[in-house]
C-alpha cells in the first residue's frame, strides 16, 4: 500500500494547486442574480454616530439593498464567546474601521461605488490608543487573570540577586494571500448554503443563524480550503459569513463579501500586543528564584478570544524553565483599535519572550554565558512541575537543545563571530539559541473534542470528512494517510470531503495545533468500527476467525488454516454490502486526562508538550539599524511524524512567519487610531530575501510521542513559530557586541531598523 | 461604455466587452471564468495574479484588459503541455512540497518559469531569491520553492520549454 501513517506524501492538492485547479470560494462559479456586497466602515475610533446617511448608496445604480443594525432579523452580535460585538454599530463605535453597514449590488465595481457615498457623522470621543493608555484608565475587556505559585515578593525579597525589566512586542496581521471571504447561497424555506474561508465552520454556522434568528439546522457553512488562515479565519470569518447570509436572507439572492485587502486590514483583528514588567530574582548560579511579571495584552475593542490568549500567555511564560515562585497578572486591555483575535501560537509566542528578556540580563549581571544559564534552568528530574500544577514529563529539553546546538555549530560560530566582531567596527553578527516547550491542547477542555464520518463505497473507494479545515497545513493528506493506515489501502482511493457543518456537526476551530490530533483521532476511531464491521462480516462469511481476517496491501485475507482465501478491499466492501452492513461509520474523539480550573489557573490543559530548539545568526548595520538573519537551525519534536515531508514545511512556514512577527511586521496606527499599515507596500511581511539563506531543519528523532496520540505522532502547526525567538536574541548579542562591556539590551519586538539603530545608540551611548 | 477587446488566451482566442477600467486580471477571472490567477492584495505587490504576456511575466491586477488586445497570454491553466503532463516547473513545485495553502502557487510558477528562461536556464540560489521578491508567499517560508526552482531550471531545458 501507498501513503499510509508516517509516508512523506504530498499535499493533496498539490496538483490542483499547481495547475489552477484548486478552487477557493471566490473561484466558485456565481449563479445569475448573484449579488456582491461591500461594507462601510466607521472612520472614527471612538464616539457617537450622529447620522449615518444611506440614501445616496441605496440609490446609486446597481445597488439593490443596504442593510444596517436594524436590517437584522435575529441579534446583532457576533461574538464568539463573549456577547454584544455587534455586526453593525449601534450607536456608537469602538474602533475606526468598524463595520456600520453594507451595500449589496449587482457588480462588486457599483458596491463599493455605491458604499464610498455614505455620509457618516460621528462625534468623536476620547479614544484609548494604546496599552499604556488602557493600564492607566484600568479599562479591561475582562478582569486580570492571575497565575502564582509559591511566595514570589517573599522569594524576591531574600534571592541574591534582583534584576527588572521592560520591553514590548507588537501585533501581527494574518496576511492570509486570500483575504476574507463569504458566499452565501438561499435554499428553500429559509435553509442557507454558506461558504466560508474560515477556520470554524460550526461557529459560521452558529453566527449566520444567530444573526438570521434561525435554528442551527437551517444553516450549512462549509469550505474546501482556505488560502491560509493563521487564526485570522478563526473569529474572524464568523461575522464576514454572517454579513453574507444576513444579505443572502434580506435579497432571497445569493450573495458574496470579498472583503478588499484594504478593509481586511483595516476591519479584522490581529495578533495581541503586549508590554511586559516583571522583576526575576536568581542566585550566584544563576539560577531563578522567582519571578513577578506583568503582562499586558492589547485586547482591543471587545473580548474576542483575548481570554485564551492571555491564559496561553501566562501558561507559557515559564517556557523551558523551572520558575520555584511565581506571580503573573495577565491584563486584557480595552483599547478602541482592532479587537485582536487567535494567531498562531495564540498568546504563547507572547508568553515566551519574558524568560528570554529575563535570562539575557541576568547573564549579562552575572557576566555569565547565557546559553548556559538556560540549560541551568531547564525543567529537570525534581524541578519538573510547571506553576500550573502540571508535570512536565517526556521532557525532550536537554535533546533538542543539545541537538540544535550541534546542528548549529554553536562553539565554532560563536568563536568566529567574536572573531568577526573584534574587527568589524560596523556590521556586528550575533548568535542566539532558544529553547521551547509549548503545551498542545485547546486551553478549553471541552474544545478537545472531534468528529468524521467516513463512507466506505461498493467499489472500495473512500469518502472521508471531518471537522477539521484545510488552509495549506496539509490536515487533509495527514488524516487520509491514517485513514489509510488503518484499512491499509492506497492513499489514492481516500476523498476528502470539503469541511461542512452537515457532514460533521458541534465541531471546534481547526486552531491551537490540535487539527491532525483531534481529527485524526475521530477519523481513526470511524475507520476502525468499519474495519471491525468488515472483519467481522468476512469471519462469519468464510467461517473463519476475526484474527485471521488481515488487511493488507489493499487486500483483504483470510488466513484460516484450509482456506486462502484473498479478496481486494473493494470485493470486501461489495460482499458486505450484499450481506446488509452498514459501511457508513462516524468516530469521535476527545481528548483524554485533560482538566482545567480557570479561576485558579491549575490543572493539566496539556495533553502532552512539544519540544524544540533553534540557532539564529543575525547581522546588523549599526549606523542604519538594517539587519539579516543569515543562518538559522531547527530541531523540532513532532512525535513520530504523520508526515516528515508536510511537516518541514510547516516548520519552515512557522520560522519565517514568527522571524516576521519580530522583526520586520510593524502595525502602525496614526494618532487618531486608524490603521496606516493597510497593505503589503506598508506592512512588511517576509519576502523571499528576508528569509535565512541556510535554513537547516530536523525533525526530533526516535521521540514518538508517549501519549497515545494517533500513530505516536504530535502537533506540528504552532510550536516552531515561536522558534524565531532566537531571532530575537541574536539581534541583542549583535548589539551587545557594539560595546566590550556588559550591560542589558532592550530591543522591542519587532525588531525594525529604527528599534535596532536606537538600541545601537543606547548601547553606545553607556560607553 | 465598454469596449470589444480581442486577445489569444493559452492559445485560444478569445473576446470580450469590457470596460476602459477594467483589468486583465478581472477580464480572466470573470469573463473567461479561468480562476487559477489569483487576486491576492489588489494591490500589485503579492504577485499572486502573474500570468505571462507575449511571453514576459505580468501582474495581471496592474495591467488593464484592453492593454492586452491582441497579445498572447498564459495563465497557469495554459502550462501545462498536456492534460496528463505538467510542465516541469509544475512538477517541480509538487515534488519539493513548495506549496501549502495553494493560493500563491499560480503566481509563483509563473512568475518561475519566465525567471528562468529570462536567466536561459542558469540560476543560482540567490538570483531566484533576488527575482521572487515580487512573489510573496505567507505559509511556506520560500525554502521549498527556491528549492523547486532550482529542480525545474535544468528539467525545463533538458524539456526544451
Amino acid at each position: 500500500m501507498k501513503g499510509g501513517a508516517h509516508a512523506a506524501e504530498r499535499h493533496d492538492s498539490a496538483l490542483r494547486h499547481v495547475t489552477g485547479g484548486a478552487a477557493y470560494i471566490d473561484d466558485l462559479p456565481e449563479p445569475p442574480g448573484t449579488l456582491h456586497a461591500a461594507l462601510i466602515l466607521s472612520p472614527i475610533a471612538h464616539g457617537r454616530i450622529a447620522m449615518l446617511d444611506l440614501g445616496a448608496a441605496r440609490t446609486a445604480p446597481g445597488v439593490v439593498a443596504v442593510l444596517g443594525p436594524h436590517d437584522i432579523p435575529g441579534r446583532n452580535d457576533v461574538a464568539a464567546i463573549g456577547k454584544d460585538e455587534p455586526l453593525f454599530a449601534e450607536g456608537r463605535v469602538y474602533f475606526a474601521g468598524q463595520p456600520l453597514a453594507m451595500v449589496l449590488a449587482d457588480t462588486l465595481d457599483r458596491a463599493r461605488a455605491a458604499a464610498a457615498l455614505a455620509r457618516i457623522e460621528i462625534v468623536a470621543e476620547p479614544a484609548i490608543l494604546s496599552i499604556d493608555a488602557a493600564l492607566a484608565a484600568e479599562t479591561w475587556v475582562q478582569a486580570p487573570a492571575r497565575l502564582a505559585r509559591g511566595d514570589a515578593p517573599a522569594a524576591l525579597a531574600r534571592a541574591p540577586h534582583r534584576l527588572t525589566g521592560e520591553f514590548r512586542c507588537g501585533g501581527q496581521e494574518h496576511f492570509y494571500l486570500e483575504g476574507q471571504i463569504a458566499f452565501a447561497l438561499p435554499g428553500e424555506d429559509g435553509d442557507m448554503l454558506v461558504h466560508s474561508s474560515t477556520q470554524h465552520p460550526t461557529e459560521v454556522q452558529h453566527i449566520c443563524a444567530r444573526l438570521l434568528g434561525c435554528d442551527f439546522n437551517r444553516i450549512t457553512a462549509t469550505v474546501r480550503r482556505l488560502g491560509g488562515g493563521f487564526g485570522g479565519k478563526e473569529s474572524n470569518a464568523s461575522w464576514v459569513a454572517g454579513a453574507a447570509a444576513l444579505g443572502a436572507g434580506h435579497t432571497g439572492r445569493p450573495v458574496k463579501l470579498r472583503l478588499p485587502r484594504e478593509i481586511d486590514m483595516v476591519a479584522t483583528g490581529k495578533r495581541h500586543g503586549f508590554l511586559y514588567r516583571y522583576e526575576v530574582g536568581f542566585d550566584d548560579e544563576g539560577r531563578v528564584l522567582a519571578l513577578d511579571a506583568m503582562l499586558a495584552a492589547d485586547a482591543g475593542w471587545s473580548l474576542d478570544l483575548t481570554p485564551g490568549v492571555v491564559t496561553r500567555a501566562l501558561t507559557h511564560i515559564d517556557n523551558a524553565y523551572f520558575i520555584p515562585h511565581l506571580r503573573a497578572v495577565g491584563y486584557a486591555c480595552r483599547t478602541n483599535l482592532q479587537s485582536n483575535t487567535a494567531f498562531r501560537g495564540f498568546g504563547g509566542p507572547q508568553g515566551v519572550l519574558v524568560m528570554e528578556d529575563a535570562i539575557d540580563r541576568m547573564a549579562a549581571h552575572l557576566g555569565r554565558n547565557a546559553d548556559a544559564l538556560r540549560a541551568l534552568n531547564f525543567y529537570a528530574r525534581g524541578r519538573d512541575t510547571t506553576p500550573y500544577g502540571q508535570p512536565v514529563t517526556e521532557n525532550h529539553l536537554p535533546r533538542v537543545w543539545a541537538e540544535a546546538r550541534q546542528l548549529g555549530e554553536v562553539e565554532r560560530r560563536r568563536a568566529e563571530i567574536a572573531a568577526f566582531n573584534a574587527t568589524s567596527p560596523i556590521l556586528k553578527r550575533g548568535l542566539g539559541v532558544f529553547p521551547l516547550k509549548f503545551g498542545i491542547s485547546f486551553n478549553s477542555p471541552h474544545m478537545n473534542q472531534a468528529g468524521a464520518l467516513v463512507h466506505v463505497y461498493t467499489d472500495g473507494s473512500i469518502r472521508l470528512a471531518h471537522g477539521g479545515t484545510e488552509m495549506g497545513q496539509g490536515l487533509f493528506v495527514k488524516v487520509a494517510q491514517v485513514v489509510a493506515e488503518v484499512f491499509q489501502v492506497d492513499l489514492d482511493r481516500i476523498r476528502p470531503a470539503a469541511t461542512s457543518t452537515a457532514d460533521v456537526p458541534n465541531t471546534s476551530p481547526t486552531a491551537a495545533s490540535t487539527g491532525s490530533d483531534l481529527n485524526g483521532g475521530a477519523a481513526f476511531e470511524a475507520a476502525r468500527e468499519l474495519k471491525r464491521r468488515m472483519t467481522a462480516y468476512a469471519a462469519e462469511h468464510f467461517g473463519a476467525a476475526e484474527a485471521d481476517v488481515v488487511f493488507a496491501d489493499n487486500q483483504v485475507r483470510i488466513a484460516a488454516p484450509g482456506s486462502n482465501q484473498v479478496l481486494s478491499f473493494g470485493e470486501l466492501a461489495q460482499l458486505c454490502w450484499l450481506g446488509r452492513v452498514s459501511l457508513s461509520a462516524t468516530g469521535y474523539y476527545r481528548t483524554p486526562g485533560i482538566h482545567w480550573d480557570p479561576a485558579t489557573m491549575q490543572g493539566r490543559p496539556f495533553f502532552y508538550y512539544s519540544f524544540g530548539a533553534s540557532v539564529a545568526e543575525v547581522a546588523i548595520d549599526t549606523l542604519t539599524g538594517e539587519n539579516r538573519v543569515l543562518r538559522a537551525d531547527l530541531v523540532q519534536d513532532c512525535g513520530r511524524s504523520l508526515n516528515p515531508a508536510i511537516d518541514l514545511g510547516q516548520i519552515e512556514g512557522a520560522f519565517v512567519q514568527g522571524q516576521g512577527w519580530l522583526t520586520c511586521e510593524e502595525l502602525w496606527w496614526d494618532d487618531r487610531g486608524r490603521l496606516r499599515t493597510v497593505g503589503p507596500s506598508t506592512y512588511k511581511i517576509p519576502g523571499s530575501r528576508d528569509v535565512p539563506p541556510v535554513l537547516n531543519v530536523r525533525l526530533l528523532e526516535n521521540a514518538p510521542a508517549e501519549v497515545a496520540t494517533v500513530f505516536r505522532s504530535k502537533a506540528v502547526g504552532e510550536p516552531p513559530l515561536m522558534l524565531a525567538t532566537a531571532v530575537w536574541t541574536a539581534l541583542r548579542d549583535a548589539i551587545a557586541a557594539c560595546r566590550q562591556a556588559p550591560g542589558p539590551i532592550r530591543l522591542d519586538a519587532p525588531a525594525t531598523p529604527e528599534r535596532v539603530l536606537a538600541a545601537v545608540r543606547a548601547r553606545q551611548a553607556k560607553s | 461604455m465598454s469596449i470589444s477587446v480581442s486577445m489569444t488566451v493559452n492559445g485560444k482566442a478569445v473576446s470580450g466587452k469590457v470596460e476602459a477600467r477594467t483589468l486583465l486580471v478581472q477580464f480572466l477571472r470573470e469573463n473567461l471564468s479561468m480562476t487559477g490567477t489569483h487576486v491576492g492584495c489588489d494591490t500589485s505587490q503579492c504577485g499572486a495574479c502573474v500570468v505571462h504576456v507575449d511571453g514576459q511575466s505580468v501582474k495581471s491586477c496592474t495591467m488593464l484588459a484592453v492593454q492586452a488586445e491582441g497579445a498572447k497570454v498564459m495563465t497557469i491553466e495554459g502550462l501545462a503541455p498536456s492534460a496528463d503532463k505538467l510542465h516541469p516547473m509544475q512538477e517541480a513545485f509538487r515534488d519539493n512540497h513548495a506549496l501549502q495553502c495553494g493560493f500563491c502557487t499560480p503566481g509563483m510558477v509563473m512568475s518561475a518559469v519566465d525567471m528562468v528562461k529570462r536567466h536561459n536556464y542558469q540560476l543560482d540560489e540567490a538570483t531566484v531569491r533576488r527575482e521572487l521578491e515580487g512573489n510573496l508567499c505567507r505559509c511556506t517560508g520560500y525554502h521549498n520553492i527556491v528549492k523547486a526552482i532550482l529542480a525545474a531550471a535544468p528539467a525545463m531545458k533538458a524539456a526544451g520549454v
